[in-house]
């Protein structure tokens, strides 16, 4: 081989969509770029314009079938600040109480189900086994344990809506039904069993940094922003609340901004490789302002966690850091995904023990009383944001989705460079399977959800060519 | 007035001669389906779902404007009317934009139980997509006309019953759509009185009340039982509202 390579990694998979990864080699076989290619389209910023605001929940949680509770309640906040309403507390409270259930599902899910395989079995491991139904024959009683803290977040979903997936229950003003005591009483019995699945998920991911410890500084290890919502005192939050953004070093770069500026904080770049946008943070440019978010930035940019077991868990978490301040690797999404699971348990907990909950008074009915609302809130991937501009019937005239994924669009992109250059075997032009799976298990950390962030819908296979400087195929693998 | 005596899917029944087919088995609770006809309303046999067959005639019949004659076979269950019922809601649902999932009666639409109803689990012909327009000017109610299946119940419930005439049916084959006030925002119409009724008698999501959301959009239809008993019987029995 003599000219240049570029390895194509098509599609990836145990993630949430369709995508790809390309592998540009220079004429000595290292890396020169990689790229992580999102080839989904769907359009529903364009087709909801002309519907009415009443609708967006309902359809905009229709882009993903992961967390469609995260579009639901930040399109019912975007329809509140379009009323110009507030909300009932215990409607308040129920919202929340459906985006830690949003969250614990999802995190049990990118976890238990997607990632433990990688972890447990080991990324050489044969990809026949390296997968969900290997982990059950491998460690039963964890993959049961897995599979039901999920349950337990979509059963409280289908407790409060009706239904575990696509529940119209969220709605502009409020929610559509209260919380009664037996439901309320059937969450709670859940708890203990839940925090004890999510204390023994971090115990095999503590053993997991262990037995990786050679790997895990080249799982997309390096400084970019961060960014996420904190409370108003400064604390992991996940309904409402201030932007912060910090950078790479730990020092705060802005804080308290209002979430419905946030398109004076961060553009959207695009590239003609990707449908998936490129957004960044505008006083850095375009690619400079690259950031990250979801829960290795949450954790990271909050000044505690409210509830005790989370936050003991998060100060070791920081301590991670060492002299820097932040835990910039992105293998450490998995711990903060875990440390955000039991938040999510204990608040759960603190939530359903309050009696406001149980309240009635749960929906506040206006009409249209402005053009333009924005809603955002933590999904389990990153803080999402829904902007819509309304006619004076409340009309859609333009819909913006900023989604979480797409956001860590770039550090993703930054994260298969870094692996491939490290991982892959350029001289002889061949794709080796220990470099794709840790290619892919680099992209898994992020928990990319593709359907969400290009709105569009995809499936899982694995495919990966190689390509010479003059795109000619050298070598090509499907699986 | 005379009785007759004739058959349906082979049983005999006998009724008065004014009776339609469509009247007579829902009597006797032989199911046909329906989508335009609305008891209360006039007859316009539009949409034909109730089509019959009736024996010696190569001519299919809609039951609700259809009455039996002494000594008539009439069925109306044959695999050729499942077929064409099957086919008509099949073009309803292609040439409109019926995303139930979405929808604000979903769970409670007579066009989405019409499809269970007659099998549609898929759709044979391209859908169109058209791009309807959808009229939320008006303070309480929203026309959508993507979900408008042009069974012209508003129309002829706002005519007949609430006597304002809004609603109209304006252009031509495909493009027909409901328009009101000659083609007017909804919410400028001088004549409509906001009361409603023709949002109540929509079988689809094409008319609803502002604010509802994916499936909560109930749709509550015995006052028209009420008003016309009342209007043809002089008898204003609250009953014949609870019955419904």
């Amino acid at each position: 081989m003599t000219m240049s390579t570029t390895i194509t990694i098509a599609p990836v998979t145990r993630i949430e969509g369709h995508a790809k990864i390309t592998i540009q080699l220079d004429e000595h076989g290292d890396v020169a770029d990689a790229r992580f290619h999102v080839n989904e389209f769907r359009g529903f910023e364009k087709f909801t314009e002309g519907r009415l605001l009443w609708e967006m929940p309902g359809i905009t949680s229709r882009i993903c079938g992961i967390c469609p509770a995260s579009h639901l309640v930040t399109s019912a906040k975007a329809g509140d600040d379009i009323l110009a309403v507030e909300i009932p507390e215990t409607a308040e409270k129920l919202r929340r109480l459906l985006t830690l259930a949003q969250w614990l599902q999802s995190h049990a899910l990118s976890f238990f189900h997607l990632s433990s395989p990688d972890l447990l079995l080991g990324f050489d491991a044969d990809p026949a086994q390296r997968n969900v139904f290997g982990l059950i024959a491998h460690d039963k009683e964890f993959a049961r344990r897995g599979i039901r803290l999920r349950k337990f977040g979509q059963e409280i979903i289908e407790m409060l809506g009706g239904r575990r997936i696509h529940t119209p229950w969220t709605v502009p003003g409020g929610v559509r039904e209260p919380l009664d005591p037996a439901r309320r009483d059937a969450m709670l019995a859940w708890i203990p069993e839940a925090r004890e699945t999510v204390g023994i998920a971090l115990a095999t991911l503590q053993k997991m940094h262990g037995k990786y410890a050679k790997d895990i500084p080249e799982y997309g290890n390096f400084r970019s922003l961060l960014v996420g919502l904190v409370s108003k005192d400064g604390g992991l939050e996940y309904y409402d609340g201030f932007l912060r953004i910090m950078d790479g070093n730990g020092n705060t770069i802005a804080d308290k901004l209002d979430p419905k500026k946030y398109f004076e904080y961060f553009g959207e770049a695009a590239e003609s490789w990707s449908y998936l946008k490129f957004p960044y943070y505008k006083p850095f440019g375009y690619p400079d302002g690259m950031y990250r978010v979801g829960p290795l930035a949450r954790v990271n940019i909050c000044d505690f966690i409210e509830t005790p077991l989370a936050e003991a868990e998060r100060k070791v978490f920081k301590a991670l850091s060492g002299k820097a301040g932040v835990v910039n690797n992105s293998f450490y999404y998995h711990y903060a995904r875990l440390i955000e699971m039991l938040f999510a348990v204990e608040k759960i907990e603190q939530l359903l023990k309050d009696p406001a909950i149980l309240g009635s008074t749960i929906r506040s009915d206006a009409s249209i009383n402005r053009a333009e609302g924005i809603g955002c809130s933590e999904a389990p991937r990153g803080v999402l944001f829904h902007h819509y501009h309304v006619n004076k019937d409340g009309v859609i005239q333009k819909a913006n989705l900023v989604i979480a994924t797409a956001q860590n669009n770039i550090a993703m992109n930054r994260t298969v460079r870094q692996l491939a250059s490290h991982f892959l075997d350029g001289r002889n032009g061949k794709i080796t399977e220990g470099m794709l799976n840790r290619v892919e298990a680099g992209i898994r950390c992020y928990d990319p959800c593709l359907s969400c962030s290009t709105h569009a819908l995809g499936q899982m296979p694995l495919h990966v060519r190689v390509l010479d400087a003059d795109n000619h195929v050298v070598d090509e693998m499907m699986r | 007035m005379a009785i007759i005596t004739f058959s349906i899917d082979g049983e005999h029944y006998s009724a008065r001669e004014d009776q339609t087919i469509l009247e007579i088995a829902r009597e006797h609770k032989i199911p046909i389906p329906t989508l335009c006809h609305l008891d209360g309303l006039s007859t316009v046999g539009a949409c034909r779902l109730c089509l019959v067959e009736i024996e010696g005639s190569a001519k299919l019949q809609p039951a609700c404007t259809a009455k039996p004659v002494e000594g008539m076979v009439i069925r109306t269950n044959t695999d050729r009317l499942k077929k064409y019922r099957r086919t008509i809601v099949e073009l309803l649902a292609s040439e409109g934009n019926h995303q139930c999932a979405v929808c604000v009666v979903n769970g409670h639409c007579e066009l989405q139980n019409l499809a269970y109803e007659v099998g549609l689990d898929h759709v044979r012909v391209p859908y169109l997509f058209p791009s309807k327009r959808l009229d939320a000017t008006h303070k309480d109610f929203v026309i959508d006309r993507n979900r408008c299946v042009l069974c012209t119940r508003c129309v002829r419930v706002c005519h007949e019953v609430e006597g304002a005439h809004v609603w109209d049916i304006g252009g031509r084959g495909i493009n027909c759509e409901i328009i009101g006030d000659m083609n007017q925002p909804w919410g400028e119409s001088e004549s409509c009185t906001s009361c409603g009724k023709c949002v109540r008698v929509c079988p689809t999501g094409a008319l609803f009340e502002k604010g509802a959301t994916v499936g909560e959009m109930h749709k509550e239809r015995g006052f028209l039982k009420y008003i016309v008993t009342a209007r043809n019987k002089q008898q204003w029995i609250a009953t014949a509202h609870e019955e419904e």
